[in-house]
């Protein structure tokens, strides 16, 4: 039977990224950002997932507002790096598990969650920064990867709790599959953030931490949050927190966490929380 | 069903991209998505105007863009700020002077409001 060992939410900066290309990770304002994930690289090398599971949105690289699915479950062998508009990130295509995403996507339709299913599909920065800030890439990627794409972006949203129950039904769906598979999950995107209007910048940090506390100790508190809630107190790009709930929703109650930090140089709460299931 | 949001509440300096600013900024976002491809942003670079009479962009849309107002394009028509950064960065404009514009700051205004503005 395949089973869920771990969670990990994280922020998905694209500047992480760019800092990341060009070397400036012991740069003095970087290097908190690039520290804080040295324990849970170490963590889940120890923890060996053979396939890690990937929440994150679009932001214009492979999708677009002519056909924006509200879920999608990437079924691809390989996810090639995407174009967002400055050229793809010098980072070798990820590997898929086309048959363990088919058997998701069977259980998870069967089980009323109706996903867009991707046979082609190219990453960015949502799913690229936490893949590249947790887990080695040269010469190839140690895990096998299953993208799962909400949208986050155009309103109307799926909702906090919606989001929750899909992660729910993600551990059943890896629980009924046969194979002998160790996962991970990753919830990613925000912590507080605007990237519109005069309110550009806004960050609240006391919301954030709020939040690493509860999405541990207490995820049904944060699926009450509405929309409205969280871009009122976080800023409207903070929306996107909704995607750790469904990481949440895919863990059980008997966790130990391995690591938390949280950061906020520029213009995004950089949040970072890894789980390990003790079961 | 519990409300999503509450559209009677505006949120001071925030515009919500919903289904309204979607189908406003429809043109201008398609637009600026051909920039994931590499020979359109160099047919761009090399022919600002010949490349956007290929596009069903408006005389405002074009105004904008040729003044390389960003807050223009998102707050009047619609652009969606992941598609307009494209734009930014392809004429040289990243995240932090678009959102110093967005502001009403200069560059260096809004840097100076940051905690640590190595990170950029």
């Amino acid at each position: 039977m395949a089973k869920i060992v771990g969670g990990i939410g994280t922020s998905h900066v694209p500047s992480i990224g760019k800092a990341y290309d060009m070397g400036q990770q012991e740069e003095p304002d970087w290097k908190p950002v690039f520290d804080a994930y040295k324990p849970v690289q170490k963590w889940l090398a120890e923890l060996k997932p053979d396939v890690a599971i990937v929440v994150y949105n679009d932001h214009g690289s492979s999708m677009f507002f002519d056909k924006y699915p509200t879920f999608a479950i990437g079924a691809a062998d390989s996810y090639p790096i995407g174009d967002e508009g400055w050229g793809p990130r010098p980072l070798p295509d990820v590997p898929g598990h086309p048959e363990f995403s088919w058997r998701l996507a069977e259980e998870l339709v069967y089980n009323e969650f109706d996903m867009t299913v991707c046979q082609e599909l190219s990453v960015e920065h949502g799913f690229l920064v936490p893949m590249n800030l947790c887990f080695p890439h040269e010469p190839t990627w140690p895990v096998k990867t299953v993208p799962i794409a909400v949208n986050v972006i155009q309103h109307p949203l799926p909702t906090a709790t919606r989001c929750y129950k899909l992660g729910q039904a993600i551990r059943q769906a890896v629980e009924a599959c046969e194979d002998d598979l160790r996962v991970v999950i990753f919830g990613t995107g925000g912590m507080s953030h605007q990237l519109n209007g005069t309110r550009f910048g806004h960050l609240n940090t006391d919301f954030d931490n709020d939040f690493l506390e509860k999405i541990e100790a207490d995820p049904i508190a944060l699926t009450n949050l509405t929309h409205q809630q969280i871009m009122e107190e976080a800023g409207a790009e903070a929306v996107e927190l909704i995607m750790w709930l469904t990481m949440r929703g895919a863990l059980s109650d008997d966790l130990t966490r391995v690591h938390r930090n949280y950061y906020a140089p520029m213009t995004t709460g950089m949040g970072l929380i890894a789980l390990e299931e003790n079961a | 069903m519990t409300a999503q949001r509450d559209k009677s509440k505006i949120i001071p300096g925030t515009t919500i991209f919903d289904g309204a600013e979607s189908r406003k900024g429809y043109r201008i976002n398609k637009f600026a998505m051909s920039f994931t491809k590499p020979e359109n942003r160099e047919a761009f670079t090399a022919d600002e105007e010949a490349y956007m009479e290929k596009w069903d962009l408006s005389d405002q849309e074009r105004l904008f863009l040729r003044d390389r107002d960003f807050r223009g394009l998102i707050e009047e028509c619609g652009g969606n700020i992941y598609m307009i950064m494209k734009l930014g960065t392809c004429t040289g404009h990243g995240l932090y002077h678009v959102g110093a514009q967005l502001r009403g700051q200069t560059f260096e205004e809004f840097m100076a409001t940051r905690n640590a503005s190595g990170v950029r």
